[in-house]
């Protein structure tokens, strides 16, 4: 096989300074809305101390977990050895640091204390999950840049694939993690439970591969670099088989909820009766990011059909998390079985919530500090193969 | 001396010694009375409460004798101002029997929210109080979801004109300190001794651990249960009524 | 080699030389007031307290809250009993015990997020 050239993007035509410009000013609102909720307090929010974590967790969550399903397209090239995927194995690392710095970034500016973050990074209670979370987020770092050093640095060649597999470990118990952060809460019935890890790891290759995807036929797109149809069909399929995949875990999930009698009332919230919620989960999450996706890209090959399947995948996987996320904190937890429950305090109800301006412009612009960190770098270091026409990559056997 | 007596005088100041050497403040013998300030809390005591519900009418002065003696004040805003105890409504939904009952923390034996406090301000002191330490806190509201019994609030807002020994601060989270400035007193807290005078007498407050203990003597001789008992937390609060 | 020691020396002297330039122009900053009025001694010498207060106030606070020690002399209240400025009552403010140096020195103090810097108006046998 022919060794692939990359090289870095021009980055110096007026759309590319006019897509940083774009990005810093969402960054710069997710900033504002930073500052505003710090200096006045979450009140300003609408989150409540019935759903603790609200839009820009929805939004943090699904960076977090699209990156470490960013660096499959890199495992596969480094860990299993497909010679395909290896052109794009430096891209895929790349988001995969980008994406969770961006989730990162808006995790830490909604905490209640920002300031404290040197405390959270030197006070751990190693029985918290939340705390091995940062410890795994913070090594993903280092790892993912040892990879991709491996893959830069020609002496380090060798090295790459026991780096891959180092790296995809990492990602493999970091996701687990994330996922768990939410199953062991033990008196939540949305949330309890070993199935979350799994399901967030499905979820991280799906959610991770679309962003990928979208990114890659973005940049080569707009840098006027051949995309080839054997590069682009597999990764049409390998996302494909991973929307299925989440739909398959979810539909375990449910299925089993229904069978237990204690369950019925969470799953009649959920499926029937929980409002915004019911209609994201049926509409978003099932609908436009299980179905149409998958009709998408099993259906007609054309770019067009690729884009909007990605872009649903996208759009889906923000409606599961915000109906796993606050529809779970929505849903009130049961304290007095086969009991009617009212308090001040909100108790036996099901929340209100309605995402607010702050939470939103922290959110998006967690999302477009991840693409505005991708876009520098695109022109900083050569990530990007100068070309993926069909000629220039290995063969799809391989 | 003759070497019987010398042995028993041996035993005698190796008994005194080792007894000596325990911890500074680690008494064998039982906590007759509130312990002094320059000792640490011990783990032969164990905080908690019971509450008897069917005397518990429809007033609400422990809730609002928490909330005056810490120092916890609304804005108008039920959503997100903070409630360290309150009155939950009950109605059983096929008999319509209809309860009330104070729910505050439950200072849990093993508490979830300790568990999974990242950077462990969440912690159990030594006598089962629950607190959290407003120093490490980074208002992360992992805590909050992990609470069986919704007993943490979040602060929203700047606050300011806390009582001297109630610190609290926006940004951090924050739950029923079972009053530990008082009891640390040798007081009762606040929501015990407001429901001794102005309400039902539902209340009472002591060591579990104390067999002299009204809470201890009742516990043993009368029917008691925690919510949410499934979750085996070993509550320090317990319910009569439920 | 010799010019290059004589050129470090030199960028050496001319720091020096702007930090001194510093120090006087420090003096333009109002100076910290230190208005103690109330009681004969601190808890602990004054240079020791100057230097260690910090730490002193970090290792305390742990000892109270989680292990639960209250001895009255070292705890915040008392320090802010002898502390707080007769006329507010405070520890904060513009000539506030703590805030005043803590304003010079550029050095931003967490406390006072949570607790209270007024002195408690004396109350029926309180320790």
């Amino acid at each position: 096989m022919a060794s692939v050239q990359y090289r870095e993007i021009e980055g110096r035509s007026g759309a590319y300074f006019a897509l940083l410009a774009l990005l810093g000013a969402l960054i710069l609102a997710g900033l504002g809305a930073a500052w505003a909720m710090e200096h006045q307090g979450h009140y300003i929010t609408g989150m409540s101390n019935r759903i603790v974590w609200g839009t820009p967790h929805v939004f943090a969550v699904f960076l977090i977990v699209a990156a470490s399903g960013a660096l499959n397209v890199a495992s596969i090239a480094s860990v299993f050895g497909r010679d395909l995927y290896r052109p794009l194995a430096r891209l895929s690392g790349l988001l995969a640091l980008t994406l969770l710095a961006g989730g990162l970034a808006v995790l830490v500016l909604d905490l209640g204390r920002p300031d404290r973050l040197i405390v959270a990074m030197t006070h751990y209670n190693f029985k918290s999950i939340f705390a091995w979370n940062i410890f795994l987020y913070t090594g993903f770092f280092a790892v993912v840049a040892l990879y991709l050093w491996t893959l830069f640095e020609r002496r380090m060649h060798g090295y790459s694939k026991r780096a891959g597999l180092l790296a995809f470990l990492w990602r493999l118990v970091l996701t687990t993690g994330t996922g768990l952060i939410f199953g062991f809460l033990v008196a939540r019935e949305p949330y309890h439970g070993a199935l979350l890890a799994p399901l967030f790891i499905v979820m991280s290759f799906s959610f991770g591969l679309a962003i990928f995807v979208l990114v890659l036929m973005a940049a080569c797109r707009w840098t006027g670099r051949a995309l080839g149809d054997v590069v682009l069909g597999r990764l049409r399929t390998l996302l494909g088989v991973f929307v299925a995949t989440v739909l398959y875990f979810v539909a375990v999930h449910h299925l089993t909820n229904l069978y237990v009698a204690r369950q019925h009332d969470v799953e009649r919230f959920f499926l029937w009766e929980g409002g915004i919620y019911t209609a994201l989960f049926w509409l978003g999450q099932i609908l436009v990011g299980g179905i149409l996706p998958l009709a998408l890209l099993f259906g007609t090959a054309s770019r067009r059909a690729t884009a909007a399947a990605v872009a649903c995948v996208i759009v889906g996987g923000l409606a599961q998390l915000y109906v796993l996320i606050i529809g779970g904190q929505a849903y009130p937890q049961l304290m007095f079985p086969e009991k009617e429950v009212a308090s001040p305090f909100f108790d036996g109800v099901v929340a209100a919530y309605a995402p607010s301006l702050p939470e939103v412009a922290l959110g998006v612009g967690g999302v477009a500090l991840a693409l505005a960190l991708t876009a520098v770098a695109l022109k900083v270091m050569p990530f990007l193969p100068r070309s993926l026409a069909d000629g220039d990559v290995g063969s799809a056997a391989a | 001396m003759n070497p019987d007596r010398r042995q028993f005088l041996g035993w005698g100041a190796a008994a005194a010694a080792a007894s000596a050497a325990l911890a500074p403040g680690f008494r064998l013998i039982e906590l007759a009375q509130a312990r002094s300030p320059r000792e640490a809390a011990s783990v032969l005591q164990r905080w908690g409460l019971l509450i008897d519900i069917t005397k518990c009418a429809d007033c609400d002065a422990c809730v609002t004798a928490c909330h005056e003696e810490n120092g916890v004040t609304g804005h108008g805003r039920p959503e997100t101002d903070a409630q360290w105890i309150r009155k939950v409504n009950l109605r059983d939904k096929r008999t319509g029997y209809a309860q009330t009952l104070p729910l505050m923390c439950q200072h849990c034996g093993h508490p979830p929210c300790v568990d999974v406090c990242p950077t462990g301000a969440s912690f159990r002191r030594d006598d089962g109080i629950v607190l959290v330490d407003k120093h490490t806190c980074i208002g992360c509201r992992y805590c909050v979801l992990a609470c069986p019994y919704g007993a943490r609030s979040f602060v929203h807002e700047a606050v300011s004109g806390q009582k001297a020994d109630v610190p609290r601060g926006k940004g951090t989270v924050e739950s029923c300190t079972l009053c530990v400035h008082r009891v640390d007193r040798g007081e009762t807290p606040a929501c015990v001794e407001a429901c001794n005078r102005d309400g039902g007498k539902a209340m009472v407050f002591g060591d579990l651990n104390d067999a002299s203990a009204e809470i201890h003597r009742r516990l043993r001789s009368e029917t008691s249960s925690q919510i949410r008992a499934d979750l085996a937390l070993n509550t320090g609060v317990r319910y009569q009524g439920l | 080699m010799m010019r290059v020691a004589a050129g470090i020396i030199a960028a050496l002297l001319v720091l020096a030389g702007f930090a001194y330039a510093e120090e006087k122009r420090a003096r333009r900053v109002t100076v910290p007031t230190v208005k103690i009025e109330k009681g004969e001694a601190c808890v602990a010498p004054t240079a020791e307290m100057r230097r260690d207060h910090m730490k002193m106030l970090l290792h305390q606070r742990d000892r109270t809250l989680r292990q639960g020690f209250r001895e009255p002399r070292f705890s915040l209240k008392n320090c802010i009993e002898c502390h707080a400025s007769r006329e507010t009552g405070s520890v904060l403010g513009k000539d506030g015990f703590c805030s005043s140096c803590h304003a010079y020195a550029a050095v931003s103090m967490d406390c006072f997020e949570c607790h209270t810097p007024q002195r408690q108006a004396r109350t029926a046998a309180r320790p």
